[in-house]
């Protein structure tokens, strides 16, 4: 069995910053494992600007974005096995993995970075009535089509969910041709970012319907109609509201689900919430040496996080490499009123870093809140947010001298601005 | 067709209030601006509110007398791994000629291998932008 020092699964931004960060801190022996025919992920699809703001101050298309860092992986000399499908990794980290030019391999990892990526939730997830004719698609199959294929899936379209793939993908199609009849969401609020909103449905007249949902879906063989109706506070439609559109395209944008089919078999401990990997603040999951970063540990939003990310797991695995990591992280950190959840979800208290970042997300969205962590039970520090959105992931920095001591659990939470506003603590 | 016309007439000076969100940040502040019509059928903007910060004003301003946009799409090109090229305006362009350039894109038929940045069409519509390509294109290997 051929023995490698780092082999990480998945060539799209996440696994593509590990590799780089990994390099850099001296690791030799790296192989990449890409499904694809190349490195980049599902950057290659996204051919709208709009990435790298934070990570290079300007907006770049998703394949500009993502040659930048396959321009470096070449650069680097790190090694990329393309059309490599991984079949299974176990507890060992030992991989078995499939490709034309290899044939079946298996693998002895002694270190792994799971940068698998996320998947759409389908038609099935979300248990829409109806026939099943052809004409239903996810909205980023649709746009695999669309932008690397160069077919129009459909001529008269209509869309459930309005996160941004969703709304891109109603300029892209309105841009191709297409007639593009509205736009339905189920919550009463939109989870794409508001640029989105703006530059992808009002500019071109697209109706959004808040609290409304598809409840039927009829045609043959293809697609010929769809009945949305408007939902009540517990999203349950409300009979007699019902709309129909004649359409031959549905397009699905309802949520985005970390790809943790591998992880599972490793047995590797999953978080509820995020449906991606338990980690400490190394990135590192439940089993020693395995590392996570990108949309397979938390969907993001914006990929300059995901590199951030793949980075710190890159270095960490270096890390684990070269001087070992502390295993079994003892403190947990916990998402309390407001928020859906908190990464990572422990930390070891013996081997803080200078700084650390906790990233969460929110339920609701919230106005003029406080973003509060305690320490033990008690309040350590809070920050002000005058706008906090469900679409938008936030983060929240640590000191070392915060948190030193902790032995009981971190725990973040909304407060309302009037409480605990103490120049002292807000900043 | 007179009622349409009629209505045009009596809208065309009057003062009017706009109502848009702002997204030069996550804030989303909800902006209402006064505008009027000038002689010359452009929109004048008399004044801003709902604004949180001076970005707001600004881009409140240009949205409603020039907004702009990035367009992006895909050619049709031959001999490289992808029947398609993805390509972006090298600057914005004037939000009603987004059609215009997309028609141009659509028209647009080039060969591999393509470097990024290579440009595609020069000047497109005349807007003093051109259509770049935004990746690196190489050839497919013919199978062995």
């Amino acid at each position: 069995m051929k023995k490698r020092d780092l082999v990480i699964i998945g060539g799209g931004s996440a696994g593509m910053a590990a590799a780089i960060a990994a390099r850099k801190k001296g690791i030799q022996d790296i192989l990449i494992l890409e499904r694809g025919s190349e490195t980049g992920g599902i950057l290659l699809q996204c051919i709208h600007n709009g990435f790298g703001l934070h990570t290079f101050g300007e907006e770049l298309s998703g394949p500009s974005y993502a040659e930048r860092f396959s321009d470096q992986i070449r650069d680097l000399g790190i090694e990329v096995e393309t059309d490599a499908l991984v079949l299974h990794m176990d507890s060992e980290r030992k991989i078995i993995y499939t490709s034309p030019r290899s044939g079946f391999v298996t693998l002895d990892a002694r270190c792994v970075v799971l940068a698998m990526g996320c998947r759409e939730r389908p038609r099935g997830a979300i248990g829409i009535p109806g026939t099943r004719p052809a004409g239903i698609w996810t909205a980023g199959a649709a746009q695999r089509y669309v932008n690397l294929d160069g077919f129009l899936p459909g001529r008269r379209v209509f869309i459930l969910g309005s996160g941004d793939i969703g709304l891109i993908m109603a300029r892209r199609m309105t841009l191709e041709g297409a007639q593009v009849l509205g736009v339905a969401e189920l919550m009463p609020y939109s989870n794409g970012l508001s640029r989105n909103l703006k530059q992808c449905l009002e500019d071109f007249h697209i109706p959004l319907y808040l609290s409304h949902t598809v409840t039927d879906i009829r045609g043959h063989h293809r697609v010929s109609s769809i009945t949305i109706s408007e939902v009540d506070d517990n999203r349950r439609p409300i009979a007699g509201t019902e709309k129909a559109f004649d359409v031959d395209t549905l397009l699905l944008s309802v949520g985005l689900l970390p790809e943790n089919t591998l992880s599972e078999e490793a047995g590797i401990e999953l978080h509820p919430r995020t449906r991606g990997p338990v980690v400490d603040q190394f990135l590192q999951t439940t089993v020693p040496g395995v590392f996570a970063c990108g949309n397979v540990l938390h969907v993001h939003d914006l990929v300059d996080f995901v590199t951030a990310e793949g980075y710190m797991a890159g270095e960490s695995a270096a890390h684990y490499l070269t001087a070992g990591l502390p295993q079994r992280a003892s403190v947990p950190v916990t998402a309390g009123e407001g928020l859906s959840y908190v990464l990572p979800q422990r930390i070891h208290p013996d081997a803080l870093p200078d700084t650390l970042t906790l990233s969460c997300r929110v339920l609701a969205p919230q106005r003029n809140v406080l973003l509060a962590v305690e320490k033990d039970g008690k309040l350590i520090k809070s920050v002000r947010r005058p706008v906090m959105l469900p679409a938008e992931m936030e983060k929240i920095t640590l000191k070392k001298t915060e948190i030193e001591g902790v032995r009981e659990s971190l725990r973040l939470r909304i407060l309302p601005q009037s409480v605990c506003a103490s120049p002292d603590t807000a900043k | 067709m007179d009622a349409k016309i009629t209505d045009q007439i009596n809208t065309d000076n009057a003062a009017k209030t706009r109502e848009l969100i702002c997204i030069v940040c996550p804030m989303g502040c909800h902006l209402s601006a006064q505008t009027e019509n000038t002689a010359d059928g452009t929109c004048r903007v008399l004044s801003v509110s709902g604004n949180t910060c001076p970005r707001g004003e600004r881009y409140a301003r240009e949205e409603l007398t020039a907004p702009t946009r990035m367009v992006t799409g895909t050619v049709t090109i031959d001999g490289g791994i992808y029947p398609r090229l993805p390509v972006i305006t090298s600057a914005p362009i004037p939000r009603e000629r987004i059609f215009d350039v997309m028609e141009e894109i659509h028209q647009a038929h080039v060969c591999a291998p393509v470097q990024i940045h290579d440009i595609i069409i020069q000047n497109v519509c005349g807007l003093d932008a051109d259509i770049v390509a935004s990746r690196t294109m190489p050839l497919k290997e013919p199978a062995q």
